[in-house]
């Protein structure tokens, strides 16, 4: 299985990415921001960072760099794109997904590991894995999920809540939201569900004597329901 | 022309930041603050001479980068 992940001036969680999907067995290729054309793919990644130094806004100037053309092409055809954290925010400004990431509610840069719950399994990411809680690690000061009321009743409607801040039981208080994001909100996908935006690095947790191993889960469980 | 342009966030988005400097504000003693919310400015050199296409624009621009209309709204408040 192929896969691409685009290096965008200041992302810095691409080359992590590459390190995970190939340790799964997927064939990745960096394609830089400025090229103008995808590499034939199964998947492509919008990696962590701080693209253009997240001037302006969050991902606004990498949402309209050039590659970003062919993804949101690839994207519309039906093709797999996941953003990650910077990545993710890049989504939601090129339109993709719903909603903004704003501040975090306490102003605070977080960086730690979370629980998080993915019972939305009925999409090319999560079916097949047999657990809902997993451990992930977010770093991030603008993480805080926010949409429209029109925008979360349609959310709401096509089932487009990927993931969730919860405990390590899969509760899903309000005191276990680390950032302030609408509902818990940690993931979203388009209607479709070939897009998935998320905050979450699971590329962080691959390796069990780093971290920790759900990101391994999660690898392993997309290259088998891709191939 | 010189086109200036204001971002605000919209009323029911919450401004963290405005938050803040309101508290502040309240410890140095302004305590008669009722809110404070935080916005963006810009300042266009556009190569047009005709006010309205100057503020067309930077209007097109608005939309399509320097605001987020899902959170933000943007107001041309002078063009010179």
């Amino acid at each position: 299985m192929k896969s691409a992940v685009i290096t965008f001036p200041g992302s810095n969680c691409d080359r992590d990415m590459h390190v995970a999907l190939s340790k799964f067995g997927f064939k990745n290729k960096m394609v830089w921001h400025n090229d103008n054309e995808l590499p034939k793919s199964d998947l492509v990644v919008l990696p962590g960072g701080f693209s253009y130094g997240d001037y302006l806004r969050c991902g606004s100037m990498a949402s309209k760099s050039k590659i970003m053309q062919s993804v949101i092409n690839f994207a519309k055809s039906g093709g797999l794109v996941m953003g990650i954290c910077n990545g993710f925010q890049i989504l939601v400004e090129t339109g993709l997904v719903p909603g903004v990431l704003l501040r975090n509610k306490y102003l605070e840069f977080i960086c730690k590991n979370v629980f998080v719950k993915i019972d939305n399994k009925d999409n090319q990411y999560f079916k097949n894995l047999d657990k809902d809680v997993f451990e992930f690690h977010i770093a991030h000061n603008e993480g805080n999920y926010f949409c429209t009321n029109d925008q979360l009743k349609e959310i709401d409607d096509n089932n487009q809540v990927a993931i969730y801040y919860c405990n390590n039981d899969g509760n899903t208080d309000e005191k276990y939201n680390p950032n302030g994001s609408l509902n818990n909100i940690a993931g979203i996908f388009n209607k479709e569900k070939n897009v998935l935006g998320m905050m979450p690095h699971p590329e962080r947790m691959i390796d069990k004597s780093l971290s920790g191993e759900d990101g391994s889960f999660f690898f392993k469980n997309l290259l088998n329901n891709i191939k | 022309m010189k086109v200036s342009a204001i971002i605000t966030l919209k009323k029911d988005v919450l401004d963290p930041q405005g938050k803040v400097i309101h508290q502040t504000l309240d410890g140095m003693g302004f305590k008669d603050v009722n809110e404070v919310r935080q916005g963006k400015y810009f300042e266009i050199d556009v190569k047009e001479n005709d006010p309205k296409k100057a503020q067309k624009i930077v209007e097109d621009m608005c939309n399509k980068l320097l605001a987020n209309l899902v959170i933000e709204n943007y107001k041309i408040i002078e063009i010179q």
